[in-house]
């Protein structure tokens, strides 16, 4: 009987060189892994993440904010982090219990690429780089390229996904993040928006960010609505922009959550409600 | 499978409570089952093992974590704090002793997840508000006690030294005694079913069908067995002496393993046994067994039309019973009513969601004579019934049958019927081994019983006056595959289909229907949240109808005494809904005023309103002798024994029963100890259910009392009012120069150790019901009334529950706090039903998708406890425990209506179908 490998590198480089020769499941927080063998045995070799230091935590330089794949939801809420990352810290705030958020990471969440992960809608609104590190070297891509679909994304068997990169906003952008479930806490979403919105020095629409989730296999952005909102003034009309056509091509589904039809409905609800926040503040 | 890799062992460190430890583990292998078995630290329990629960949260490098999340290759090198760890020298922290003193501990499955959570936040929050205190405890589930106790807790702990109540002697009755098992609770002490197993024990694993309706064949199972290390056998119905079950003799339709064919998802088709590694490692697709889908019958309308062959050959209908109850002409009165409303109501299967899944394990006793007995340990409501069963299926005599429960997290009837049990049963009688196995949370949700699926067609009529005249009640119950308490909920429900009021002419009619979905059983008040959704919905329209307010309606109408059920019982006393009612009257009128006042235009999306509902539960079986026997012994040591055959789930019978007994006794509940539950060593008290151990059992234990003290008083020819007192093994009778003085260590004692011994046995008196349901199927009554504030948000659907009141009859309330605790649960539960809970088989057998409350989702609630004396009840007491669920949802849902207009007709109301029909009202 051979034995499975478990790996526990103290550098990157060692991890990467881990991968490179075998078939090794990276695990970092655990929170998708094990509620995925629930009642079985572990039958994956395993490379364990967990004394990569150099991938926790947030740095920033001129060309952005740096999240290192380990960063967990509970360093991100409590981080000292600028108001245009406020969807990000609100996502970190709603994701799970405390103990999700205490062990769950953000390269974790979208490594497992769950229609239904509330940091994609976020990352996807603040137009998040992901960095993926092989012994073959290193590349970047925008988040929307690296998730392929339901459990699916880009990253190559013998990759670590190393990081998440954000663009330096300018000093008056806003974002937020609204979460829909049927209960209070704990909860997968049925729904989930994100907005960000750059405004240019008169306090008008410079660009804006829209990202809906759970309602394809993938989190989308909604291009047609940016469009419309970018050049538009602050004020209450904002909520009153989207309408149901700029959400057509959502293709929500009916689970055990809610009905595709309500899912639809409920998340040009929420559209609106995201941007009339934004205006509020 | 013999090539299949496995995960290399290697030495792991860490600190564990402030220890140093080392153990060589598999670094893949959950932490938590590291603890639990490597460890041997049970107090850190398993519920889901998918983070969903929170039971297993301990805290990691200063932060909480689940511990079956966590790889135990990556705490090395690290400090970790379980539950073992909190109480320092045995004594129990301020926090624990802040969860004893405010009953936040019930069941006690989550108190471990939820200590350490607590403990977590503590440290970040020494101050913590009561939001922060939520948001720090979110990720832990409670299924008992509505979370408020347990926030409660935690904030007193944050205030400073907590005091635990004390009972004086002769005043146990009416005291906030703590639980007397709670310490073990706090502690990680208490063993629960999966919390011990003989060293050598083989595991046991079913294998289950993946289809609602099939018929298979079994292949060369000896050769799979030759080829599958570590498997010992594979159980198949052939082994099963006596392969069918059920609750009563007339139906014992359940096969312990399925015979060829199942009948729904989840069935038991054969059981793995072996090591179990071997048994967890085996993918059921491996097994050799050939399936033979065909079209299930699912839902109540599919079972009436007996699409495809019936369920049973028996029940060529798919009817397993009907339940009638008819008083005077329902028609001509309807015809004559001046206002009617009518309308159909339907509800979805709900999982019970105990935090403790079923677990256990069973193994041969030697007897003098040479023969072998079988002791079963498991989580159980009810060890006589089990034990009844468990001899049926092996065909052995009962009195070779010993059932242990185990503590047990929770049931709220789930753990009513026979589920791991006869599996470790068969495996152990004929392997001649101590088997033992564990249901993983997808399993337990899978093949145990639900809340029966409801379709109900009522009407209600009243006439000019308010006064209801008719109730119209036709209600089908989807019971599933097989019979289970299928006919205790069509049986109850049409008694209790009109509702806590005084009506003249009632039709009730009920059918318990076979489908291929999952097993219909006992919970929580056997059908009648079911049916009393239907009527309060239905009283709500016709108060509106009369231009009442719903409250005067209700108490226009509630049933007195001196006034008639629809049986025909005349009822004598004890009946307080009229009490509950004017109890809730101001604080009612006061929030419909508020709500009422609010401006609309001003409000955004959101919407308030308040519903009311209200209910009766008649209290112990319906008809059915229910005696229970109880049996309280002196010991040459000083202590009072309670032989306690009534398992405490959470509810709190351990503790009421003692209160009642040592009152009775005369003497201080300190000084009892109890045996609780062993068939061997205690007498038969019935099941846990039908909210009867405080009325029935409560009852045997102020007669055994009563018993014992006539009879130590008899010992010194002492006066029926002499004071008793124990000081060691002195027991003093009497008072000043006449105190008579007897040492007990001086005394013979019995095989128990025992040198008096009082018995008592109580049946609540009933009387069977004719062909049109008219007798005296109760001994008495549980009646209650709540409000529920809402907030809905119109563009989405969604409701919060603000604020919910509760006023409940409870006769006497042996122990306000427990009583306030299983008010407080019910409500959750309520919440739960109304707003969220819908079980979907092989969709939702997780606690991810099957949702139920979080701390969040239960708001402050005011509870009134009001004790219209029962004098058949023991110190005037009655059942709560059921009660307290039963009016919540329909609370809510009328709530609902008094802030959109929108009748709610289907549970749960869930967003999407509340947005489905609010958006259906603007275009209507």
């Amino acid at each position: 009987m051979s034995s499975l490998p478990y790996v526990q590198p103290a550098i990157l480089a060692d991890a990467l060189s881990a991968l490179s020769q075998q078939r090794l499941v990276p695990l970092a927080g655990g929170t998708d892994f094990y509620p995925a063998r629930v009642g079985q045995p572990v039958a994956d070799g395993i490379l364990d993440l967990s004394r990569l230091t150099d991938l926790c935590g947030l740095s920033t330089s001129v060309s952005g904010w740096r999240l290192g794949a380990l960063t967990t939801w509970s360093a991100l809420r409590r981080a000292p982090l600028p108001a245009a990352l406020c969807a990000l810290q609100r996502v970190a705030a709603e994701v799970g219990g405390v103990q999700i958020q205490n062990a769950g990471t953000v390269g974790g969440n979208l490594c497992n690429a769950s229609p239904a992960a509330d940091g994609v809608p976020a990352l996807l609104a603040l137009d998040a780089q992901v960095e993926l590190q092989s012994v073959r070297g290193t590349r970047t891509m925008p988040l929307g390229q690296f998730i392929l679909g339901n459990r699916r994304t880009a990253r190559a068997p013998d990759e670590l996904l190393t990081a998440v990169l954000l663009p330096h906003s300018g000093a008056h952008t806003r974002s937020t993040f609204h979460k829909l479930g049927a209960r209070r806490y704990l909860v997968i979403s049925v729904l989930m928006v994100a907005a960000r919105l750059d405004l240019d020095d008169s306090g008008r629409v410079a660009a804006a960010a829209v990202a809906v989730g759970a309602c394809s296999e993938v989190a989308q952005r909604l291009p047609l609505l940016e469009q419309r909102l970018a050049g538009r003034r602050l004020d209450a009309a904002l909520r009153e922009v989207p309408h149901a056509h700029d959400l057509a091509a959502l293709t929500p589904r009916s689970d055990v959550r809610a009905s595709a039809a309500y899912r639809r409905d409920a998340a040009l609800t929420l559209v609106r409600r995201a941007l009339g926040a934004l205006c509020d503040e | 499978m013999n090539d299949r890799s496995r995960p290399a062992v290697q030495p792991i460190g860490f600190e564990l409570n402030g220890r140093g430890v080392q153990v060589a583990v598999t670094a893949s292998a959950r932490l938590s089952d590291v603890l639990r078995d490597t460890l041997g630290l049970t107090g850190t329990k398993v519920g889901c093992s998918a983070g969903d629960c929170g039971a297993c949260t301990v805290v990691l490098d200063g932060q909480q974590v689940c511990a079956c999340t966590v790889a135990a290759g990556q705490v090395h090198g690290r400090r970790l704090t379980t539950v073992e760890g909190l109480a320092a020298d045995g004594t129990l922290a301020r926090l624990q002793q802040a969860f004893l003193a405010h009953g936040a501990a019930q069941c006690g499955a989550c108190t471990p997840g939820m200590l350490m959570a607590a403990a977590d936040t503590l440290a970040r929050h020494p101050d913590p508000s009561a939001e922060q205190v939520a948001d720090g405890l979110a990720g832990v589930l409670c299924r008992c006690t509505g979370y408020r106790a347990i926030v409660a807790a935690v904030l007193a702990a944050a205030g400073g030294p907590v005091s635990l109540p004390q009972a004086a002697p002769g005043r146990a009755v009416g005291a906030r005694v703590p639980r007397l098992d709670g310490a073990a609770r706090l502690d990680g002490r208490e063993c629960y079913a999966a919390d011990e197993a003989p060293a050598d024990a083989l595991w046991l694993r079913a294998v289950r069908s993946p289809h609602a309706r099939a018929r298979f064949r079994l292949g060369d199972l000896a050769a799979w067995i030759a080829s599958h290390p570590g498997i010992v056998d594979v159980l198949t119905a052939a082994d099963v002496p006596c392969n069918s079950f059920g609750i009563f003799d007339a139906v014992k339709d359940q096969p312990v393993l399925g015979d060829a064919r199942v009948r729904f998802h989840g069935e038991a088709v054969v059981a793995l046994v072996g090591t179990q590694e071997a048994v967890s490692a085996v993918h059921d697709e491996e097994l050799p067994i050939e399936w033979s889908v065909e079209e299930p019958v699912l839902g109540i309308e599919q079972g009436l039309a007996v699409t495809g062959a019936p369920l049973h050959d028996f029940a060529p209908d798919n009817v397993l019973v009907r339940g009638r109850v008819i008083r005077g002409e329902v028609d001509e009165a309807l015809r004559r009513a001046a206002f009617v409303a009518e309308g159909e109501f339907v509800t979805s299967h709900v999982e019970h969601a105990y935090i403790e899944p079923e677990a256990g394990y069973a193994m041969r006793m030697p007897m003098p004579d040479g023969g072998d007995r079988l002791r079963v340990f498991a989580c159980t409501q009810t060890p006589y019934m089990d034990r009844d069963e468990i001899a049926r299926i092996l065909a052995i005599e009962p009195d070779r049958v010993q059932v242990v429960p185990s503590a047990i997290g929770g049931g709220f009837g789930g753990k009513l019927d026979l589920s791991i049990q006869p599996l470790l049963a068969v495996a152990s009688w004929k392997l001649k081994r101590p088997v033992r196995g564990v249901y993983t949370r997808p399993e337990s949700m899978l093949c145990t019983t639900k809340r029966h699926p409801a379709r109900m067609r009522v009407r209600f009529g009243c006439d000019r006056n308010g006064d209801l005249v008719a109730v119209d009640f036709l209600g089908d119950f989807d019971t599933g595959a097989y019979a289970s308490w299928g006919s205790t909920v069509a049986n109850r429900v049409p008694i209790h289909a009109s509702g806590p009021y005084a009506v003249p002419n009632v039709r009730a009619l009920t059918r318990a229907v076979y489908t291929n979905g999952p097993v219909g059983g006992a919970f929580r008040g056997f059908g009648v949240p079911q049916s009393t959704f239907a009527h309060e919905t239905l009283v709500d329209e016709l108060a509106r109808a009369c231009g009442m307010d719903p409250l005067a309606f209700r108490l226009r109408n509630a049933i007195r005494a001196g006034q008639a059920t629809a049986t025909g019982q005349v009822l004598t006393a004890s009946a307080g809904l009229v009490a509950c009612l004017l109890r809730l009257q101001p604080a009612w009128e006061a929030a419909r005023r508020r709500v009422e006042a609010l401006d609309p235009a001003s409000a955004g999306a959101l919407r308030r309103g308040v519903g009311i509902a209200c209910m009766a539960y008649g209290i112990g079986n319906t008809v059915i002798a229910n005696p229970s026997t109880m049996r309280v012994g002196l010991r040459r040591n000083g202590r009072v024994v309670l032989y306690n055959g009534a398992v405490d789930l959470g509810q709190g019978s351990s503790t009421v029963l003692v209160q009642i007994c040592a009152d009775a006794l005369g003497l201080p509940v300190h000084l009892f100890d109890q045996v609780t539950g062993d068939t061997d060593r205690t007498a038969d008290a019935g099941k846990s259910s039908a909210s009867r151990q405080t009325f029935v059992s409560g009852n045997a234990a102020r007669i055994a009392g009563s018993v014992l003290r006539e009879r130590l008083l008899a010992l010194v020819c002492a006066p029926a009012d002499a004071r008793l007192r124990l000081v060691d093994t002195q027991l003093q009778v009497g008072e000043g120069s006449g105190t008579r003085s007897l040492d007990l260590s001086a005394l013979d004692a019995d095989r128990n150790g025992d040198v008096a011994v009082g018995e008592g046995s109580f049946d609540p008196p009933t009387t069977p019901l004719d062909g049109d349901g008219q007798g005296m199927p109760y001994a008495t009554y549980g009646f209650g009334a709540q409000f529920a504030e809402v907030e809905v948000d119109i563009e989405l659907g969604t409701v919060r529950v603000l604020h919910v009141e509760a006023a409940h009859d409870v006769g006497r309330a042996i122990n306000p706090t427990q009583v306030e605790g299983q008010i407080v649960g019910g409500i959750a539960q309520g919440i739960g039903m109304a707003l969220m809970e819908e079980y979907v088989a092989g969709r939702s057998d997780n606690l991810h998708d099957y949702l139920i409350p979080t701390v969040g989702d239960v708001p402050p609630v005011v509870v009134h406890v009001i004790e219209d004396p029962e004098p058949l009840g023991p110190f005037g007491a009655k059942g709560v425990g059921e009660p307290a669920m039963i009016p919540t949802a329909p609370a809510i849902t009328n709530a609902i209506r008094h802030a959109t207009g929108v009748r709610v007709t289907r549970l749960p109301v869930t967003p999407d179908r509340l947005r489905a029909q609010l958006l259906g009202k603007a275009k209507a």
